[in-house]
């Protein structure tokens, strides 16, 4: 019987928690992760389907789709839910467009109390703008090599 | 429409526990996590691979923040092709354009409304 926990030594006890912390995390993380992951990708599809629905065109039925979940992220972040969820989907929350979402809103509300412009404004993107920068960045090194390819064609 | 579903679900819960994986065995913080995945749906949007992907799991590999990679990449060989050497520069934003003013826009709104909670 594990359950007498308050009887353990020190030793005893750290046992413990390594056992319980050592096998069931990984797996049990990863398949919140998906199944999180998963759900918010199904969001984005369902929002789509019925833009395409209601004769929409479907790139601008993807863009619509892709602005909701940014909403969504950001809404849920204001009203302290994102994170909440965070605690046990892990990375399903984080990669989808709704993390990137509430990697600009959670900073932002952190730092409000140092002003306005200093606080809120340049800590909203503290981490979607290395996103920004890396993505940009690799689509341009992309966009040269595509250039020359066509050009030597 | 089912089975269409069902593929969505899958291709945006393998990408999602890859990242956890990641996040579990190499202790690489979420915000890394975020910028190796861009940097990833942009280089393999380049190779050619992204698109097959796409088509099989469409929002799930669009949702995830790989599918900003894409867009990017997308939107500048869609714009090289169009305009030449200037799409280089102005097709990846303009391709990711109503995402980036969305998230500034409503990140703005969120952070605004929102009460900072007492540490």
């Amino acid at each position: 019987m594990d359950t007498n926990k308050f009887n353990m030594t020190k030793e005893e006890y750290k046992e413990y928690v390594d056992k319980k912390s050592e096998n069931s995390p990984i797996l049990k993380n990863v398949l919140l992760a998906f199944l999180v992951g998963g759900i918010i990708c199904i969001i984005g599809q369902v929002v789509t389907n019925c833009l395409i629905a209601k004769n929409i065109d479907e790139k601008t039925a993807k863009t619509f789709s892709t602005v909701f979940l940014i909403f969504l992220g950001a809404f849920l972040t204001s009203f302290n839910l994102y994170s909440k969820l965070g605690k046990y989907a892990g990375a399903g929350s984080v990669v989808p467009i709704t993390g990137f979402s509430n990697s600009i809103v959670a900073p932002a509300i952190e730092y409000k109390a140092e002003g306005y412009i200093l606080g809120l404004g340049s800590n909203m993107f503290k981490i979607a703008g290395p996103v920004l920068v890396y993505g940009i960045f690799c689509s341009f090194i992309y966009g040269v090599i595509y250039y020359v390819i066509t050009m030597i064609r | 429409m089912l089975m269409e579903y069902l593929k969505v679900f899958l291709t945006g819960g393998i990408i999602c526990s890859i990242a956890q994986v990641l996040i579990d065995k190499t202790k690489i913080t979420p915000a890394r996590i975020l910028v190796l995945f861009v940097s990833l749906g942009v280089v393999f949007t380049g190779l050619g691979l992204y698109q097959h992907i796409v088509d099989f799991g469409k929002s799930g590999a669009t949702v995830p923040i790989s599918g900003f990679g894409y867009s990017l990449a997308t939107g500048v060989k869609e714009a090289i092709d169009e305009k030449g050497f200037i799409g280089i520069f102005t097709g990846g934003v303009t391709a990711t354009s109503a995402g980036i003013a969305a998230a500034v826009i409503f990140g703005f709104l969120g952070a605004l409304i929102a009460k900072p909670k007492a540490k």
